[in-house]
């Protein structure tokens, strides 16, 4: 089985609010999709469809095989959802909770004790087992949800914001455990924090106004700034004319630009040409008219400017800086 | 239905976890009591009998179910949980039914917790003992019917407030449908088929047959199909927010 979730034209409709339009998307065993939009653009409408919670108004949902419409109870037996902020019941301690969550899922007895004390461990809440819910940290919480999204070991993982509000180690302890997960399962991950994109995700999906934007790695998705692999060289101000002349000679590029001056330092920007960085060759070009290279570097972009790009209309016309 | 028992399960450490259930069965308990004695006259009667005990059931149950029923389903919805629940693998049907029994057998608790009565009138005379088992079997019947009406209005508000105040109007018709007070409002011009109708709704006379030891068929039917038709649509009103 290629794709374990197939979106296939899926509408929502809220009233005359479209949430998710006409959006088609599918994702294979292995892959960790990075589910990026701004807010309100449909992302944690399009999860909650895909884990059962919500029915599409149009089009059809597949994971595993299965229809979401037909089949809901096999689709949610195979997923693991962590729904937005995590909501938990507070009254409950975590063991009585996650024991909870064992007993719907059908575990009893060794199995049950066995699977919790294994989620336990992974997210590291041994600490705070026996405490009431409500009187967890957010970053706790959120691990709470986590255990319970993977008690089952699910085909399937779809979380919802995973690593907001916590600190920076919990961050990369949560997108490390992703990293041991990718490989046998079809993960999705909403976020807002694109570093994370790059961080842990195979692929990245943009949506906005709930359509489908751009569909590719964060490579793919930093080759669509202009800027991407242009060549930034820094010299002194006095060179700055002669190694602008001396750049101009280059063959494959597509053009100088004056980027920034700061003191006595200038930057001058050369562009890519096919998306080919012409790094060697400024450097042997400047090097052999004499000009002093304070620094040299090839410029990546940044995928945030990426987003604006492609899900702020009035941002559409203007070239980010990078 | 293994997880229609771990959600009652769940549902009914809540009860306990939070002082609800405290509040609940002392207030249970001491209304019951008081009405069975002051206004009921237990003792003024002279009989061995629980009659003046069971009469006002129908009356406590109208306030107090739809404050146990309240939170059934909308604290799911306003602190988010419902998205939890349902994204688990079980039915509405499911979920629904096993919260539907983690407050009946919370309201059985506070029913049995009543026996003292029980052992009291065995103490004073010699009452029907039969009478006083159907009794507390009519009286837990009628409990669920309540209960499923106000399960069905939890689940149509986020609003815990709303969901009682709700309920318990309409728990009131429900008992109140026998009587003159309501049945006058439509003799005027409702054909008799209709005034007869809901005359037949009312728990109060299906209840009142029970207590006085005429136990009918027609009578459980009607209980059990209340809280069957109520817990139906407390599917359907789930289900509503989801899109379905």
């Amino acid at each position: 089985m290629s794709a374990m979730i197939a979106l296939d034209n899926v509408q929502k409709r809220f009233g005359s609010l479209t949430a998710v339009d006409d959006l088609t998307l599918s994702i294979a065993r292995g892959e960790v999709l990075g589910f990026l939009g701004p807010n309100g653009a449909g992302k944690t409408t399009t999860m909650r469809m895909i884990a059962g919670f919500l029915e599409p108004t149009g089009g059809s949902i597949q994971v595993c095989g299965f229809n979401v419409a037909t089949d809901p109870i096999e689709i949610k037996r195979r997923i693991g959802y962590l729904p937005e902020g995590a909501p938990i019941y507070g009254d409950m301690t975590c063991r009585g909770f996650l024991g909870f969550v064992a007993e719907v899922r059908g575990y009893r007895g060794a199995e049950k004790k066995r699977r919790i004390a294994e989620v336990v461990d992974t997210v590291s809440l041994n600490a705070v087992l026996n405490q009431t819910i409500d009187t967890l940290s957010k970053g706790f919480k959120r691990r709470v949800g986590l255990a319970q999204a993977i008690l089952h070991d699910p085909d399937v993982l779809i979380l919802d914001e995973p690593t907001d509000g916590l600190d920076p180690n919990q961050k990369h302890h949560v997108r490390e455990l992703i990293g041991t997960m990718a490989s046998d399962k079809a993960i999705i991950i909403s976020t807002h924090i694109l570093e994370e994109v790059e961080a842990v995700c195979t692929r990245a999906v943009v949506i906005n106004q709930g359509r489908l934007v751009a569909d590719g790695s964060a490579e793919e998705l930093l080759a669509r700034l202009p800027h991407h692999n242009a060549v930034a060289v820094t010299v002194p101000v006095a060179e700055a004319a002669a190694a602008r002349a001396a750049l101009l000679k280059l063959g494959h590029m597509g053009g100088v630009e004056d980027s920034d001056t700061k003191g006595v330092l200038t930057t001058l920007r050369v562009m890519p040409h096919n998306g080919y960085a012409p790094v060697a060759e400024v450097a042997h070009h400047l090097k052999s008219s004499d000009i002093t290279i304070e620094s040299l570097y090839v410029e990546r972009g940044r995928l945030d400017d990426v987003f604006r790009v492609l899900t702020d209309d009035a941002a559409a016309g203007y070239a980010p800086r990078v | 239905m293994f997880s229609v028992a771990a959600i009652a399960k769940r549902e009914l450490a809540g009860y306990f976890s939070t002082p609800v259930a405290y509040v609940f069965i002392v207030i249970f308990l001491a209304l019951s009591g008081a009405f069975t004695f002051y206004i009921g006259g237990f003792f003024e009667r002279g009989q061995a009998s629980l009659e003046s005990f069971f009469n006002f059931h129908p009356w406590l149950y109208m306030f107090l179910i739809p404050a146990v029923s309240m939170r059934l389903w909308s604290e799911e919805r306003k602190s988010g949980t419902i998205e939890m629940l349902m994204t688990l693998p079980i039915s509405t049907v499911a979920a629904v039914i096993g919260k539907f029994v983690a407050a009946w057998a919370f309201i059985a608790v506070a029913l049995a917790l009543t026996f003292p009565l029980w052992i009291t009138v065995n103490v004073l005379g010699d009452p029907d003992n039969g009478v006083i088992a159907a009794s507390y079997a009519g009286s837990l019947l009628m409990a669920g019917a309540f209960l499923a009406i106000g399960s069905c209005f939890s689940a149509l508000t986020r609003n815990q407030a709303i969901a009682f105040i709700v309920a318990a109007a309409v728990c009131f018709l429900f008992t109140m449908s026998g009587l003159d007070l309501v049945l006058n409002v439509f003799r005027g011009w409702a054909p008799h088929i209709l005034v007869d109708t809901i005359a037949s709704l009312s728990f109060l006379s299906h209840f009142d047959r029970v207590t006085k030891g005429l136990i009918d068929v027609r009578d459980l039917v009607f209980f059990v199909s209340m809280i069957a038709l109520w817990l139906f649509a407390t599917v359907v009103a789930v289900d509503v927010e989801r899109g379905a």
